[in-house]
C-alpha cells in the first residue's frame, strides 16, 4: 500500500508545522502543506490543524467569511474549502447552512446566517428542484417558461443577499448528473434532462452576469474531469451528497481560486522559457531553421499548441514574457523569422535572453513590467531551473511541467493561475499597451530630462465619476492593485456601485492617454463622507503600475480637490495603510501637501489631512479633456 | 490481506479522521462504542476505506453493518 508511507510522512510534516509556536510560522507551514496533492483524510487532518491552531488574524492572510447554502449535504466539503483557501492566503471562516433551508435562512432576519454576517454567499444548488415538474412532452416555450421562473426566483435571492446582507453572491452552476434518456437524440428534445440542465446553466450564467453575481462553474469542471470524478450515486443515496467526498479537494480549489481572483490574487504574467518549452531543440545549436515547431511533427505541434495557448492568454489580457538562457539576437531572430511561430516579438512585453541566473532575470522582468514577483508564472522544461526558482523565489508560481510537451498546455491551464471574474476592454488593450511601451521607452531614451520626456508624451486625462460602464474595470483595478494602493481595501462590484450611488460620497475614475496610445482607465478614487461635516475620507485610491511616474497622481488629486471644493468640502482626510507591497505610496500624501495627523506609530497606518482651501495644484504636463458627462 | 491487516487499516483511518490516537477497534466494536463516530463520520469512514482499499461497498451493506467485524468481513470478500 503505497499511500501508507505517504500518510505517515504527512503526519510528521503536519506535526512539525504545528510545533511552531509563532502563529504566522505555523500558518505558513500549513499553507506549504496545503500546496501538495492531498488525499481525502489528509485534507481533513490539515483542516483540523488549521481550525485549531490559529484563531487570531495574521497579516498577509485575508480573513473572509463565506456562507455555503445548499439544497443538499455539503458538510463533507468544508474542510477542503478551508484548506484550499490557505493555498491562496485566505483564511476562510465557513458557515454551512442547514440542509435545504437556504431560502428561509436568507430571508429570516434573525437566522444564524444573518448573524454570521457573510462577506460571500455561495449558493450550491442541485438541478432537481429547478427542473422538476417539466414533463418530457414540454415544448421549447414551456421549458423556457419553467426555467425562467426558476432563475427569476434565484434573482430574488441574490438581490436579497446583496441588499440586506451586504454580501457578494457566488452562484454554482448546476451539475449534470442525469443519465441519457434517448441517447444522442437528447440534444433535440427540449425537456430531456441533460438538455434542460444545459439550458438552465446558460440562463443562469446570463442572469449572474447581469446581477454582478460570480459564477462557480462546476459543470465545466465536471465535463472536463468526467462526471465520476464529481458524482457518486451511492453518496447521493446515502447522504444526499451531490458533490462526492472524493471531489472535495477539486471543489475547494475551484472556490478558493475564484475568491482569490476576486481579491486580486490571480497571476498576471506568463514567463516562458524558449528551448524545449516554446519550441523543440536548442536554437543556439541548430539555428532558427532547425528548431522543432509546427505542422509535420507531433512534437512540433505540441510546442505550437503552447504558443497558441499563450497567445490566447495574451489576447485576454495576460502579460507574456520570455526568460531564456540564450544569445539575445539569436532568440529574437527565431521569433521574427521562423514561419511557424505564433508568438511574435510584439506579443512579448519583456524579452530577457542572456546567460544570467534565471532568478535575477525574473526579478528583472518583474521590475521592468512593474509588477510583483507573486504575479509571475514561470514555465520551464528544465527541472533544475524550476527547483532553483522555487527555492530562491517561492512567491513565483512554477508549474511542475510533465516531461511530455504534449501535456504542457493542460498543466498550465488546470492550475488556474489566471482565473478572472471579469473581462474588460482594458484587458483587451493590455497587449497594445506593452507594444506601445517600447516607443515610450525610446522617447525616454532620447529625452534630455524627465520633464522633457513627460512633455514629449503629450498626455491627457479624461475623468469623471465611475459610470456603470466603468464598474467592471474599476472593480478589477481596486482588487488587483497592490502597489499604488493607499489602503488596499478590496471591494466587490456591488460595493463599488453603492459608493457611486451614495449622494454624500464622490467617486472618480481617470483615463490617461498619450501620443502613443490610450492607457485606458488607470486610476480610481473613492471618497466617502467622514464622521464630521465638511470632511471627505479618501477611502481608496489605486493607480495602475503602467502609468507610474507620469504625474497622474498630482493631476488626479487636483481634480478631486476641485470636485470636493465644489461641494463645500473643507477637508480631505486620507489613511495610508502600509503593506508589503505599497511602499511606493508611503510618501504620497505628504508630497501632495497633506499634513500628518499626530499619533501615528512608526511602520503602522498613518492619517493625513488636507485643507482644501489651502491646496495648491502642482503643475503637470497632463492636459485635461472635458470631464465625461 | 488478513482480517488483522484490514482492522489495522480501519483503526488508523478512524484515528486520522476523528483525530484521536487512543481509538482501538476490535471486531466486536460498534459505532456507539467510539466517541465521535457519528453518522457523518461513519460515511466519511466508509469513503476513506473505499478510497484506501480501492473497493466499493454496496449501499445495502453499508446500511446493515453492525460491528467493525461486519465491515472487515465485507471488505475482505470485496478484496477477493
Amino acid at each position: 500500500m503505497g499511500q501508507h508511507a505517504g500518510q505517515s510522512d504527512f503526519r510528521l510534516q503536519l506535526q512539525a508545522a504545528l510545533a511552531e509556536t509563532d502563529t504566522r510560522a505555523r500558518l505558513d507551514g500549513l499553507a506549504r502543506l496545503a500546496q501538495s496533492r492531498l488525499g481525502f483524510i489528509e485534507t481533513i487532518q490539515l483542516d483540523r490543524a488549521l481550525v485549531r491552531s490559529a484563531a487570531e488574524s495574521i497579516d498577509g492572510y485575508a480573513r473572509v467569511r463565506l456562507a455555503v447554502l445548499s439544497s443538499n449535504t455539503i458538510d463533507h466539503l468544508l474542510p477542503a474549502i478551508r484548506v484550499a483557501g490557505l493555498r491562496y492566503k485566505l483564511r476562510l471562516d465557513v458557515f454551512s447552512g442547514s440542509f435545504g433551508q437556504y431560502r428561509q435562512e436568507l430571508l429570516d432576519p434573525g437566522s444564524p446566517l444573518v448573524q454570521f454576517r457573510p462577506d460571500l454567499i455561495l449558493l450550491s444548488l442541485d438541478a432537481r428542484q429547478a427542473t422538476s415538474g417539466v414533463p418530457i412532452s414540454a415544448t421549447a416555450e414551456e421549458v423556457e417558461e419553467a426555467l425562467a421562473r426558476a432563475i427569476g426566483e434565484l434573482r430574488e435571492l441574490w438581490r436579497h443577499a446583496h441588499s440586506t446582507l451586504d454580501a457578494t453572491v457566488i452562484q454554482q452552476s448546476y451539475l449534470d448528473v442525469s443519465e441519457p434518456l434517448f441517447g444522442s437524440y437528447d440534444r433535440l428534445v427540449p425537456a430531456a434532462p441533460s438538455r434542460l440542465i444545459a439550458r438552465l446553466n446558460d440562463l443562469l450564467a446570463h442572469a449572474a452576469a447581469q446581477e454582478n453575481v460570480m459564477l462557480l462553474d462546476v459543470t465545466q469542471a465536471s465535463a472536463h474531469d468526467g462526471i465520476d470524478a464529481w458524482f457518486d450515486v451511492a453518496r447521493w443515496l446515502q447522504g444526499k451528497m451531490e458533490i462526492a467526498p472524493h471531489a472535495a479537494p477539486r471543489y475547494g480549489e475551484l472556490i478558493a481560486r475564484l475568491i482569490g481572483a476576486q481579491r486580486g490574487k490571480s497571476r498576471k504574467c506568463l514567463v516562458l522559457d524558449l528551448d524545449n518549452t516554446l519550441w523543440g531543440g536548442v536554437v543556439g545549436d541548430v539555428g532558427t531553421a532547425g528548431i522543432i515547431l509546427g505542422e509535420g511533427s507531433a512534437l512540433g505541434e505540441a510546442h505550437l499548441a503552447l504558443q497558441r495557448y499563450a497567445k490566447l492568454l495574451k489576447d485576454r489580457g495576460v502579460i507574456l514574457a520570455v526568460c531564456s538562457k540564450n544569445e539575445h539576437a539569436l532568440a529574437e531572430a527565431a521569433f521574427r523569422e521562423h514561419p511557424e511561430m505564433v508568438l511574435r516579438p510584439l506579443d512579448i512585453a519583456a524579452f530577457v535572453a542572456n546567460w544570467n541566473d534565471k532568478v535575477e532575470n525574473l526579478e528583472e522582468i518583474a521590475e521592468r513590467l512593474n509588477i510583483g514577483l507573486d504575479s509571475l508564472v514561470f514555465v520551464d522544461d528544465n527541472p533544475v531551473e524550476r527547483a532553483r526558482v522555487r527555492e530562491a523565489l517561492p512567491m513565483v508560481a512554477v508549474p511542475e511541467l510533465p516531461n511530455d510537451p504534449a501535456l504542457y498546455v493542460r498543466c498550465i491551464a488546470e492550475a488556474g493561475y489566471f482565473e478572472a471574474v471579469s473581462f474588460t476592454a482594458d484587458d483587451l488593450r493590455r497587449g497594445d499597451h506593452y507594444a506601445t511601451n517600447a516607443a515610450r521607452e525610446t522617447l525616454r531614451g532620447v529625452s534630455q530630462s524627465v520633464d522633457d520626456f513627460l512633455r514629449g508624451l503629450g498626455m491627457s486625462v479624461t475623468y469623471g465619476p465611475i459610470e456603470p460602464v466603468d464598474l467592471a474595470r474599476a472593480t478589477q483595478l481596486i482588487n488587483k492593485t497592490n502597489q499604488f494602493s493607499t489602503t488596499t481595501r478590496r471591494y466587490s462590484a456591488d460595493e463599488v456601485a453603492r459608493f457611486v450611488a451614495a449622494p454624500e460620497g464622490l467617486t472618480l475614475q481617470f483615463r490617461l492617454a498619450d501620443r502613443f496610445g490610450d492607457n485606458g482607465l488607470v486610476s480610481v478614487m473613492i471618497l466617502r463622507p467622514a464622521d464630521a461635516p465638511g470632511v471627505l475620507d479618501v477611502d481608496t485610491w489605486v493607480m495602475s503600475c503602467r502609468v507610474f511616474g507620469r504625474q497622474l497622481e498630482n493631476e488626479a488629486m487636483s481634480i478631486a480637490v476641485e470636485a470636493a471644493r465644489g461641494r463645500g468640502i473643507r477637508f480631505l482626510r486620507a489613511d495610508y495603510i502600509p503593506t508589503e507591497r505599497n511602499g511606493v505610496v508611503s510618501g504620497l500624501f505628504k508630497g501632495l501637501g497633506f499634513a500628518a495627523v499626530p499619533g501615528t506609530e512608526p511602520g503602522g497606518a498613518s492619517r493625513w489631512i488636507l485643507n482644501t482651501a489651502e491646496y495648491v495644484a502642482p503643475p503637470t504636463f497632463i492636459t485635461r479633456r472635458a470631464p465625461q458627462p | 490481506m488478513t482480517d488483522q491487516d484490514i482492522l489495522t487499516v480501519f483503526t488508523r483511518t478512524l484515528r486520522d479522521l476523528i483525530g484521536d490516537d487512543s481509538i482501538v477497534l476490535a471486531m466486536n466494536t460498534r459505532r456507539n462504542d467510539v466517541d465521535g463516530w457519528d453518522s457523518f463520520m461513519y460515511v466519511s469512514f466508509i469513503v476513506a476505506i473505499e478510497l484506501e482499499l480501492q473497493i466499493k461497498f454496496r449501499i445495502a451493506d453499508v446500511e446493515s453493518f453492525e460491528t467493525v467485524g461486519d465491515i472487515v468481513a465485507e471488505a475482505r470478500s470485496l478484496l477477493g
